[in-house]
């Protein structure tokens, strides 16, 4: 069956349905991983979001057991090509099948590279995916220029708290749309780690003095989360030592007083080089965020620069001045992408006072 | 960190002369790196053996010695130059290995230099067996357990410990004889009782067998800083087993899941901080293709074969930041010369893939065993790019030149269902045509990578391919088939083919429905960054991102693909240099090529590089976007040369000398009316296209007369025969594949053999000098020693070859190279063969007269003239120097090929010899082929009757120089008769001690073995003589003009070779 992608800024490509038909309006994303993209589908903060891998062959080890969350988050998947015969010895089904369980709509067989370009000249945009050949650009464009994300945060957060038991220390961890690897990475480390969910009270988390708190990644425009930063500025009161990732770095930062802006088309993939200020070591990172601290709004008494972007000079993380706490833009558990930055970890042990 | 300010003066090694194994690809890293290296104000100093290579050029680098790869030239060479620092990173192993003795002999010391981009230490914990297990035990890197064990209990103790199976390997055999896989305990005692039995010091190194794991690559970078990097990963189709330079392979990897992948990224980078690499570095692994266990296979801390691949299938430079990060520069510093964006401290992220297929040597021995081993056979490579596999496999098949064209080119459809499968579990160059045979059979994959170990994934690309093979023969075609049949790159050929209509046609419905090819950017970003370099290759279904550009001027430089025997890097220094000579003279240029291994391939020596097959219908898409004012056939080789008509066809105006006078040189009607009109004499022959034709030719000439294909380079398929037996052979081999033109029967004339390079005007002539060759007529000019200036022809041969040089260009209105093999007997001249292009001996020549003859010759095609460049016409006088260029072989990478020199040229690469005195040039270029004499003093003459005369001399020098010469029967008669002191040696049936006990007795220097013409036990005898002599290390000669100039160079032989710098040789 054929399916369209039609962007807001009037520009349609033509490809072949895959998973679900059903219709959908998302903001459109790429992706630069080689490898990974089952962990970029089950990524939460992929949420309210269409996915445009630049990779153009996709699905060849097929479905296995690397998820990083219990299903498949983004609004929409759009890819060159999917393989039709996955192999490996883990496999356990396509994305084709997938997709189609979780009602997930997608295209494949366009020019994604010709789309990320576009996606990067013009930055990110809102999209349809439609198989409607009838459709009408004047009906559908301003429907897409009209469509907000909003707060998505609520949408992938888990409904009550429960714990990965084992470890000496305790962590909380504040799930705003968690990827599984960030518990794993602690547990692994001697952690025991209560998951929460993202509106938590921070009184309720506090009481239940934890050794450290954790601040997951999840999706979205961090603005949109108003009543979590309020609990996370109560966190930072705290004196408990505080790890953050992602959106969890840029809700610190906004608790902070700090600003936040939307990138042009953002950092997602897994080649980033980060640069720790303090070593003027540089880490490939993995990446996946729209949004980013604004440096300029930094008050140097209460957070400084700790890591930096070496291709756009952008933010990528912050050490708190007085404080336990530490927070970075990129992704220290990786899956998908590399490993090197998960030195992080030990570091967050080392301030809760445990070793590894 | 900054670049280290101490550093102003660097020695760079090359790799020396081009074998299997280490070929153009160190040519391409290390001309990259000198160029960086100078672009920081760095004086640099090379030294490289091979003067076929751009990096010995005098524009590269600022003092230039193309001297024997040995100790005692670089010391001297140090000892002149005094540099600060030593970088040996960028000369492949023989670099590596040079660096790593000049350390440990105290030389670095001595005089006080640096080895920069590694350290001593570091190459030793890389390459010594037991250094590198220890180093990887200790950080936790599994490599595959073994041990040398030397019995049998030993043996089976061991296993019980690793598992069953292992490989076993006898130390000290011929290619690895007496070796096996022992599946179980039975069979590990009978191959183990057996290989201890052969091994001649009684050893046997047992090891896991991980042969069938999956084989992976990655390419990494790391600054003194310890920042890291993956470049990027491989994955070889062909899992372990087969060595990697001969196995098909695919960037980025296609069957691993991100925790494969991140498992051995974070391993090699593990590796490469432990081993303390500053530069780049390879690590391949052995992936279980059902668990998560791996190991490491081997480490490489210097750019290899791979890394040249790496660069270019992401556009990363991993030579160039090698360069920089030697000079102190963290990875964050350098900028990404593709984006101008972002640093090289980032790892390339393809939106494409790419497949690179080896380029086998099995069309050239036809007698050597196919078979794939752990013994890379590759002389050379073809990479193709692609946004599908399919296509990308398609590309590069058709990039091969080997006449395939699909997965339909070698035919198994005779094969029974049983031997069919008997051929899958043969590892040779073929083995995806046989899969795609058992596709058409439908066996199943299963059973398929059962038997290849294949993963499944690649087998189903394969089916696709086969399933669009059988709907273009079975359904209508369909604008919408033709399209798909195109996204996978079957070419219109092949379509035109399956579906019974006409190239022309398939190629108007294509244009008439726009399926037609674009081009997209290898910008190493997918597309995250804005990028300018005009780096592209094509795809179908997608849009063009090919930059439209209209210069005044636009010329299309043809590249010569792979690397093979006959047609070698030589032809890419004429490529790039043509391409810097239409720069300069203001012309935008464009590069097709396919040859990631190159120079010509590098994004930034042309205007715009085209990364595709070198095929009329890739070469045609490009032309209809490009719209060049002309092209460059003559640089090319015969790759680009064969593209002519073709180009013609396209309405491409083709610079230089025109295709109807390249014809009437390789046309043999047309070319005797040619010598006759200028009344030049050579050998008489014919024109035959049978067997039967051939020998009715040879019989009214007589025989011994000269067999070859017409429009071949390298003499492939030519044979000197001597009877009608052997013409029927020698036809049959030919006519194996079918010939477009006819085959040259010549009467074969035994002579001293010249050669000249010209640069022609349309008016006059510029010879820059005159190459004579040691060996007589018979052997091939490419594997013949060849000496500049010709030391022993008369002025009257001189003039007459001038003459005749300037006749024949000027009848074939040559308007840039011409390339004129002559034969001199008696003071007659004869013409042997005219090439009105670009020739093998070309870069050779201009470095040793210092005239720089592809600029030249570009400016003459320009339009300018000789005497307007300011040159003086005719004969340049005599450089003062001695210059003679070695040929240099790869026989004992390819079991069983014949290694006697005949008129079909067998060698890979050369090296020089230059010096004031003809011995000291003669001596430097015996050392730099490798050939270091005396050892043992003990040597082996077996010499055809008709060499017996000139034999005596032979043996008598080598006599005088403290030799002792064992001969078999007849030739030891003959020297005992002419005052030799010869010892006889039975014959290898004879009952030992025979010569062959000799030869595996390690104790000979040399075998002199002149090859009997004709069948039978006498040449058979003599066959196995040689490649025994080869496999064991013996240096072996097979003509007697090649042993008498070995023996002068050993009379003459001294330590104190005094290096030349070439960049300051002049013509005088």
């Amino acid at each position: 069956m054929k399916a369209f992608l039609i962007l807001e800024d009037g520009n349609v490509f033509t490809g072949t349905s895959i998973g679900s038909a059903r219709e959908v309006i998302s903001e459109i994303v790429f992706n630069t991983s080689m490898t990974g993209y089952l962990e970029v589908l089950t990524d939460p903060s992929y949420a309210g979001q269409a996915v445009v891998m630049t990779y153009p062959l996709i699905g060849n080890y097929g479905i296995t057991p690397d998820m990083e969350s219990g299903r498949p988050w983004p609004d929409g998947y759009i890819v060159r090509e999917l393989s039709r015969m996955p192999s490996n010895f883990r496999c356990e089904g396509t994305i084709q099948d997938f997709l189609t369980k979780y009602d997930i709509p997608g295209i494949c067989g366009i020019d994604t590279r010709a789309l990320t370009k576009i996606l990067r000249e013009k930055g990110t945009m809102n999209g349809m995916i439609t198989t409607d050949e009838n459709y009408n650009l004047d009906l559908i464009i301003p429907k897409l220029k009209e469509y907000r994300t909003g707060n998505v945060v609520d949408r992938v957060t888990c409904g009550e708290k429960h714990v990965r038991k084992g470890g000496r220390l305790h962590v909380a961890l504040l799930d705003y749309g968690a990827k599984n690897n960030i518990a794993e990475s602690l547990h692994k480390r001697g952690c025991e780690v209560t998951i929460y969910p993202a509106c938590t009270p921070a009184e309720e988390i506090l009481a239940a003095q934890p050794d450290g708190i954790m601040l997951s990644n999840g999706p979205g425009d961090p603005k949109e989360c108003g009543d979590i930063i309020a609990e996370v500025k109560k966190l930072y009161d705290s004196d408990t030592p505080i790890f953050a990732i992602c959106l969890g770095h840029q809700l610190m930062a906004l608790a902070n007083g700090f600003d936040t802006h939307k990138m042009k088309y953002g950092h997602r993939g897994g080649n980033h080089p980060v640069k720790d200020l303090e070593t003027g070591r540089v880490y490939i990172s993995s990446q996946n965020h729209g949004y980013v601290v604004d440096t300029g709004t930094l008050d140097p008494k209460v957070a400084k620069p700790a890591f930096v972007n070496v291709n756009d000079g952008t933010n990528e993380g912050l050490a708190y001045v007085g404080k336990n706490i530490f927070t970075v833009q990129f992704h220290p558990e990786a899956c998908p992408g590399p490993q090197d930055s998960a030195y992080l970890f030990d570091r967050f042990i080392t301030m809760m006072g445990g070793d590894k | 960190m900054p670049r280290n300010q101490k550093i102003k003066k660097v020695l760079v090694i090359g790799s020396g002369p081009i074998v299997i194994g280490q070929a153009a690809e160190f040519d391409y890293a290390g001309t990259q790196a000198c160029r960086s290296l100078k672009e920081e104000g760095v004086e640099v100093v090379l030294v490289n053996s091979n003067p076929a290579t751009i990096m010995t050029d005098k524009e590269i680098a600022d003092e230039v010695y193309i001297e024997p790869l040995t100790v005692p030239v670089l010391e001297q060479i140090i000892a002149r130059e005094k540099p600060d620092s030593i970088l040996p990173t960028l000369g492949g192993q023989a670099g590596l290995n040079l660096g790593m003795e000049l350390s440990e002999k105290g030389i670095l010391e001595k005089y006080n230099v640096n080895l920069i981009g590694t350290t001593a230490e570091t190459i030793f914990k890389a390459e010594d067996r037991q250094a590198f297990k220890d180093t990887m035990e200790k950080i936790g890197e599994p490599c595959a357990a073994s041990l040398v064990v030397n019995n049998v209990q030993d043996g089976i103790r061991f296993t019980n410990t690793i598992g069953y199976p292992v490989v076993l390997r006898p130390a000290f055999t011929l290619g690895g004889s007496g070796g096996g896989i022992a599946h179980n305990e039975t069979e590990l005692i009978e191959i183990l009782t057996n290989g201890l039995r052969l091994s001649r010091v009684g050893e046997v190194l047992v090891e896991r067998c991980i042969a069938g794991w999956k084989e992976i690559e990655y390419e990494v970078m790391r600054d003194a800083a310890g920042n890291c990097i993956t470049v990027c990963n491989m994955e070889n189709i062909d899992p372990v087993g087969v060595h990697t330079g001969d196995s098909i392979v695919v960037a980025p990897s296609q069957t691993l899941g991100d925790k494969e992948y991140q498992m051995l990224r974070t391993s090699a980078l593990n590796i490469i901080s432990e081993l303390n690499i500053t530069g780049g570095c390879n690590v391949q692994y052995a992936l279980h293709p059902e668990t998560f266990e791996y190991c490491v296979i081997e480490v490489n801390p210097r750019v290899s074969r791979s890394s040249a691949l790496a660069s270019k299938a992401t556009g990363y430079p991993i030579a160039k930041v090698a360069a920089k990060i030697a000079l102190g520069y963290t990875l964050d510093e350098i900028k990404n010369a593709i984006t101008q964006k972002t640093y090289a401290s980032f790892e390339p992220m393809l939106d494409y893939c790419v497949v690179k297929i080896p380029r086998l040597p099995f069309d050239k021995f036809i007698t050597a065993k196919r078979t794939l081993t752990t013994q890379m056979k590759a002389t050379g490579e073809v990479m193709s790019i692609c946004d599908n596999f399919e296509g990308a496999l398609m590309k590069a098949i058709r990039s091969l030149e080997q006449h395939v064209d699909s997965l339909l080119s070698y035919d198994f459809s005779e094969l029974s269902r049983a031997e069919l499968l008997a051929q899958l579990e043969k590892v040779d160059d073929r083995r995806i045509w046989v899969i795609a045979e058992a596709l058409r059979r439908k066996i199943s994959y299963e059973e398929i990578h059962e038997i290849t170990m294949i993963d499944s994934w690649f087998i189903d690309k394969l089916a696709i391919l086969v399933e669009m093979e059988q709907r273009l023969s079975n359904e209508p075609l369909t604008a919408e088939l033709l399209k798909e049949a195109k996204r996978i790159e079957f070419p219109d050929s092949v379509i035109a083919a399956l579906t019974g209509k006409s190239e022309r046609e398939i190629h108007d419905m294509r244009y008439e429905n726009g399926i037609v090819a674009v081009y997209k950017m290898v910008d190493t970003c997918a597309a995250e960054f804005a990028a300018e370099t005009p780096y592209y290759y094509s795809v179908f279904g997608s849009e063009n991102e090919a930059a439209e550009t209209n210069p005044k001027k636009k010329v299309l430089v043809l590249g010569s693909g792979p690397i093979r025997i006959g047609q070698g890097i030589e032809f890419d220094y004429c490529s790039v240099h043509c391409t810097w000579a239409f720069a300069k003279e203001g012309w935008e240029t464009v590069i097709v090529n396919n040859n990631p291994e190159t120079v010509s391939t590098d994004f930034d020596i042309a205007d715009k590089l085209y990364f595709e097959p070198l095929a009329p219908e890739d070469v045609e898409a490009i032309v209809r976007l490009e719209k060049p004012d002309g092209a460059v056939v003559q640089f090319g080789g015969q790759t680009a040369i064969k593209l002519t008509e073709s180009l013609m066809k396209m309405g491409v105006r083709i610079l230089g000398t025109k295709a109807e006078d390249v014809d009437a040189a390789e046309d043999r009607e047309l070319f005797d009316k040619i010598l006759e009109q200028t009344e030049i004499p050579r050998a008489a022959g014919g024109t035959v296209f049978t067997a039967e034709e051939a020998k009715e030719v040879a019989n009214r000439l007589g025989y011994p007369v000269l067999v070859r294909p017409s429009y071949v380079l390298g003499g492939q398929g030519m044979k000197i025969a001597f009877s009608d037996e052997e013409i029927e052979e020698f036809i049959g081999i030919i006519n194996r594949i079918a010939q477009d033109h006819p085959i040259l029967v010549d009467k074969y004339l035994q002579g001293k053999e010249i050669e000249v390079d010209a640069v022609c005007d349309g008016t006059d002539i510029l010879i820059p000098g005159i190459m004579e060759h040691i060996e007589r007529t018979g052997v091939h000019s490419g594997d013949s020693i060849s000496v500049y200036p010709a030391p022993t022809i008369s002025d009257h041969v001189k003039e007459t070859i001038v003459e005749y040089t300037k006749r024949l260009a000027q009848a074939l209105h040559v308007v840039g190279l011409i390339n004129i093999q002559f034969i001199a007997m008696d003071e007659e001249v004869y013409v042997i063969e005219v090439n009105p292009r670009s020739s093998r001996t070309v870069p050779y020549i201009s470095k040793v007269t210092g005239i720089p003859i592809v600029d030249l010759a570009t400016k003459v095609i320009i339009g300018d003239t000789i005497r307007g460049l300011g040159y003086e016409p005719g004969l340049v006088p005599a450089a003062d120097y001695i210059a003679i260029k070695m040929p240099v072989f790869s026989f004992e990478k390819l079991r069983g090929a014949e290694i006697s020199l005949g008129p079909e040229m067998k060698s890979t690469g050369e090296c020089l010899g230059i010096a004031k005195t003809f011995n000291e040039a003669l001596y430097k270029a015996f050392l730099g082929a490798g050939v270091t004499l005396p050892k043992h003093k003990q040597m082996i003459m077996t010499v055809k009757d008709a060499d017996k005369p000139e034999a005596v001399d032979v043996a008598k020098r080598f006599e005088a120089l403290g030799y002792k010469i064992y001969a078999t029967r007849s030739t030891a008669k003959y020297l005992q008769e002419h005052g030799v002191n010869a010892r006889r040696v039975n014959k290898i049936s004879q009952e030992s001690p025979n010569v062959m006990d000799l030869i595996l007795g390690h104790k000979i220097d040399l075998v002199i073995d002149t090859p009997t013409q004709g069948n039978g036990d006498k040449t058979r005898d003599g066959f196995l003589i040689r490649r025994n002599a080869i496999e064991t290390g013996v240096y072996c000669i097979t003509a007697m003009d090649t042993a008498g100039a070995l023996a002068r160079s050993l009379e003459t032989a001294t330590d104190t070779l005094t290096p030349v710098d070439i960049a300051t040789v002049k013509n005088l």
